[in-house]
């Protein structure tokens, strides 16, 4: 099997949207991917601020898994998971490294493994004319602002797209038919690692990154990590007490967005589990006359 | 983890820029002092010394005054820096370094931060995946926040989002030798 599904400790709490949404459309898309059989936390955010080997150690095992259940790839949704497995696979490339690892985690690794985030996966391996013939609701006149947040993008060795101005969610975006805007805040941080340890900071840059998307027209943010959206909607409210306005935006998944598109049930995307309201601004796109 | 002698670990600045080069791969004497990651940084508001300050401080040997500064744990790790460095100093991987050196050192300013990490992990090592529900829970009681973000509760409980009782991988073992064995390597016995 060419996948290894990677879904974090997110994906089933605080970003359940997004692990219910991602199992709708991997299903949907009838992909070749199957969840890792015992894979354990990354470690983020807690492993690099405590051991540079742990940091790698703990993801390094769910690489290892991943071979010898014979995947190729190993795809993961939450943008943290991401950096870090992709961190631990940049690692393993150096032998004497890859050693430390192996002995630390009691297993082997070839090193031949790849992490590849879901995002990427969507956008560049599934070709236009596949992706064109599942929509069924395309998301004509939704404005979106595309919002990576940090960990997809930086630092250099693990990115996958441009760390100042990526596109590679804004191009999903047009495929499914909506109209991303153009703004500034693409990869500012939102303060997600800091919203339990430093509210007053984490509040304030959530602010920011909304009150940009705002200012650029649009009508909801869309994103590929489970920290941005949790901190992006559940503190919303607290960001428009701060910036003294109200912002009403319904903050998406990609994945959340393209089962729309596809036409799969809201409940069965997890779209009522917002905070911020994020049904109503869906049904109100025009309807596509059928035929 | 132990507390590390500061006067045999950071009194000689020399050892402090060595050490930081051979564990963590760090040079802070590339830097020039342009500020172009604290010109991007976004967290620059809520720090008392920038990250080029930390850096310069560091070249001058001040390094018992980085290492207990409240500014190394208001990073909010976003590599912003880290990819704007025309020097490639890599700034954010210093920070990280400075935060585990901090704790090494017991020169932690910010105990939040250091409670959370350690509960984090702790969950981490006991059931192979992070139960949010335990840590926040653990984190509110040690840091006396009973209600922290208790605000989110019913919504989170009505969105299916918390889950009280922790779920475990089916070989949770592997996971706290993997903790065990870097203990092993650190010369630590826990």
């Amino acid at each position: 099997m060419r996948y290894g599904y990677y879904p974090g400790c997110s994906l089933t709490g605080t970003g359940i949207e997004y692990g219910l949404s991602a199992d709708a459309v991997i299903r949907h898309l009838n992909m070749d991917m199957k969840e890792i059989r015992d894979w354990n936390c990354c470690g983020a955010s807690s492993a690099h601020n405590h051991d540079p080997l742990l940091s790698i150690a703990l993801p390094a095992r769910n690489l290892a898994l991943a071979e010898q259940q014979g995947f190729r790839e190993v795809a993961v949704p939450c943008a943290a998971c991401y950096q870090r497995i992709k961190a631990a696979e940049v690692a393993a490339r150096d032998p004497l490294k890859r050693r430390e690892m192996e002995e630390v985690i009691e297993e082997e690794l070839s090193g031949a493994i790849v992490a590849r985030s879901l995002l990427e996966i969507m956008v560049h391996d599934i070709d236009d004319s596949a992706l064109a013939a599942q929509i069924r609701r395309p998301l004509q006149g939704l404005k979106v602002a595309c919002y990576y947040g940090c960990l997809l993008v930086k630092p250099r060795a693990i990115a996958m797209d441009e760390a100042e101005n990526p596109m590679t969610m804004d191009h999903l975006m047009e495929r499914l038919g909506a109209t991303p805007v153009e703004w500034g805040y693409k990869t500012e941080c939102c303060g997600g690692s800091l919203t339990l340890t430093r509210p007053d900071t984490g509040v304030q840059m959530t602010a920011e990154v909304l009150k940009y998307a705002k200012l650029a027209g649009a009508d909801c943010v869309v994103t590929p990590c489970p920290l941005c959206t949790s901190n992006l909607d559940m503190r919303q409210g607290t960001a428009e007490k701060k910036l003294g306005r109200s912002l009403g935006l319904p903050i998406y998944y990609f994945t959340e967005l393209m089962g729309f598109a596809f036409g799969l049930p809201m409940k069965t995307l997890g779209l009522d589990r917002h905070f911020v309201e994020a049904t109503g601004l869906l049904q109100s796109l025009p309807v596509p006359a059928s035929g | 983890m132990g507390t590390v002698m500061v006067s045999t670990t950071v009194d000689n600045s020399e050892d402090f820029r060595r050490r930081l080069k051979e564990v963590y791969g760090i040079d802070t004497a590339l830097c020039y002092q342009c500020g172009k990651c604290a010109a991007g940084c976004p967290t620059a508001f809520a720090m008392e010394n920038t990250v080029r300050q930390l850096i310069r401080m560091i070249q001058m040997g001040l390094i018992r005054e980085v290492l207990s500064s409240y500014s190394i744990w208001a990073c909010a790790a976003c590599e912003t820096c880290s990819v704007r460095c025309p020097r490639e100093v890599e700034p954010a991987r210093l920070m990280e370094s400075l935060r585990i050196e901090a704790q090494r050192a017991g020169l932690v300013s910010d105990k939040t931060s250091k409670t959370f990490h350690d509960l984090f992990l702790q969950s981490v090592e006991d059931h192979g995946l992070l139960h949010e529900v335990g840590m926040m829970a653990r984190l509110n009681v040690l840091t006396g926040n009973l209600f922290s973000n208790a605000e989110f509760g019913p919504a989170m409980l009505a969105q299916g989002k918390l889950h009280f009782l922790p779920k475990k991988i089916e070989n949770p073992e592997a996971v706290a030798r993997i903790f065990a064995n870097v203990r092993k390597k650190r010369g630590e016995i826990k």
